[in-house]
């Protein structure tokens, strides 16, 4: 049987199918107390999980809150506006002070690429990875994984067709190193500006143009255009982009029967999803939010619910000067 | 083989067999006419309990609903184990309001597992009455906790195991004591 041993979930790059697999099917379980009159289990009574939230979130914060919510542990919720962040306080000062108050886990969302690495090197207890920059946001792969093995029974053998910013797409990544553990194709979708150059070596295929990429895929993903983190000109106009990468009802109409229609949120409709085709029996885009919980809940369980090994104060082994450069 | 040395026969597939057809009567006998339904914690309890619900069925000639109770999210142990026990799911598919509920396992020893169960089972409703039936009981209750249906006694050391194989996932009926040096 396949234990999970890693402290923090800080990506899927790396992950073993087998490890993606127990939190499937460990999240398989936790959905059933969805459907409870009373969602709610005692498990992680006791518990406290921090939400550190650097960058704005209302599904993920949420979707983390209920998760921990519905296992009976606490919550703290820290947003960096309402923080001594704003004062200069470091990552790992911040989490290491929840973590003194009784903080069980540090649920962290950060705009630069590897602060939950950065943080989890530095406190002793587990950190989890809400999206960090342009890196990963592992739990939204997971929920986007636990929908597809829903839908289609198994996710080897499927083609997914990843659409619009995969460059400052951290959904896009951790989809790519978790489906193709599992033994997916995949395929990134977009304009040459927002694909990352030398991607292909990495396993996945590269396509510029929509209609040729959904042909026989499986699954359908839409990305949104992340304009926060664009930091020149990617494409002329977001009409344009909508009109060359927008998925439309005539091109679902295309795609193969049975294909899934996915987004990870927030939609902008009319840009990279119409309405009609979010709204379409193809989508499963509020399933994937409810799903989102079932995949937490799991995550919290596997990293919370066993034996922490130090609670001895970890900061006195190395804490080094925090920067962030360093890995 | 050490495993053979070290363990001792106390329930044959025969002995089982005829242990179940007798709790199935008892229950019967128990429980008729009312709202019957089984639920057995997995995975043994489980099993035990898809071959009590033919045997009761023959004889009541109504079809009992059954579930499958997974303790893990109610467990006492939780955080502190070296890794967090396996979840599985719980199906129970029919509504145990008003039910009269037989909880069903293959051992009881400390019956923490059951006081799981029982939480576990009132957390998805409120049954009218829930009664406990187990193959085994083999003593050193931590819980005051005690089985209405028991399959056998047997005096244990709390070093040794007692070990339910049933043909569904061990490929054969038969109950052991074994030594844990």
């Amino acid at each position: 049987m396949t234990e999970w041993l890693r402290k923090d979930c800080l990506g899927l790059r790396g992950v073993s199918r087998e490890e993606i697999e127990l939190v499937l099917d460990t999240a398989r379980s936790m959905k059933e107390i969805h459907t409870r009159t009373v969602k709610k289990v005692p498990t992680l009574r006791g518990k406290i999980v921090a939400n550190l939230f650097y960058e704005p979130s209302t599904r993920t914060r949420t979707s983390f809150e209920l998760a921990a919510t519905r296992l009976s542990a606490d919550v703290i919720n820290i947003t960096t506006a309402q923080s001594s962040v704003v004062k200069g306080e470091t990552v790992p000062d911040t989490a290491n002070n929840l973590r003194v108050m009784g903080a069980d886990a540090v649920v962290i969302r950060h705009n630069i690429s590897g602060t939950p690495h950065f943080l989890a090197k530095n406190t002793s207890i587990p950190v989890l990875n809400a999206g960090d920059g342009t890196n990963e946001h592992p739990s939204q792969a997971l929920l986007d994984m636990f929908t597809i093995r829903e839908h289609k029974g198994c996710i080897e053998g499927l083609t997914v067709a990843i659409v619009g910013d995969i460059l400052h797409g951290r959904v896009a990544r951790s989809n790519m190193w978790g489906l193709l553990t599992l033994g997916a194709k995949v395929r990134f979708v977009g304009p040459p500006t927002l694909i990352p150059p030398g991607v292909q070596d990495l396993g996945v295929e590269v396509y510029h143009d929509l209609d040729k990429a959904i042909e026989g895929v499986d699954v359908i993903n839409l990305l949104r255009i992340q304009r926060e983190r664009m930091t020149g000109n990617f494409f002329p106009s977001l009409q344009e982009y909508s009109r060359i990468y927008g998925m439309t009802m005539e091109r679902l109409k295309r795609a193969k029967p049975g294909v899934l229609i996915m987004h990870p949120g927030p939609m902008n409709r009319g840009i990279e999803i119409m309405s009609e085709v979010a709204d379409s029996e193809s989508s499963v885009i509020l399933e994937q939010v409810t799903n989102g919980i079932a995949v937490r809940m799991a995550l919290l369980y596997l990293l919370i619910g066993r034996e922490i090994e130090s609670d001895k104060p970890h900061e006195k082994k190395d804490l080094h000067t925090p920067t962030l450069f360093e890995n | 083989m050490t495993e053979t040395v070290n363990r001792r026969l106390i329930m044959s597939a025969e002995d089982i067999e005829r242990t179940l057809r007798r709790m199935a009567s008892q229950i019967c006998e128990k429980c008729a006419g009312k709202n019957l339904a089984l639920v057995g914690v997995r995975s043994r309890g489980a099993t035990l309990a898809q071959r009590l619900k033919p045997l009761i069925q023959d004889m009541t000639r109504e079809e009992i609903p059954v579930g499958v109770l997974d303790t893990g999210l109610y467990r006492d142990d939780i955080g502190t184990t070296a890794v967090a026990p396996e979840i599985r799911s719980t199906d129970i598919l029919f509504d145990v309001e008003g039910k009269d509920i037989v909880l069903i396992d293959d051992v009881i020893y400390t019956g923490r597992t059951i006081r799981a169960a029982l939480n576990a089972l009132i957390d998805l409703g409120r049954p009218d009455r829930v009664t406990l039936l187990v193959l085994i009981d083999r003593g050193h209750r931590e819980l005051p906790i005690q089985p209405d249906f028991i399959g056998q006694e047997v005096k244990t050391y709390t070093r040794q195991k007692v070990a339910v194989c049933l043909k569904e996932e061990d490929g054969i009926d038969a109950v052991y004591i074994v030594e844990n040096e």
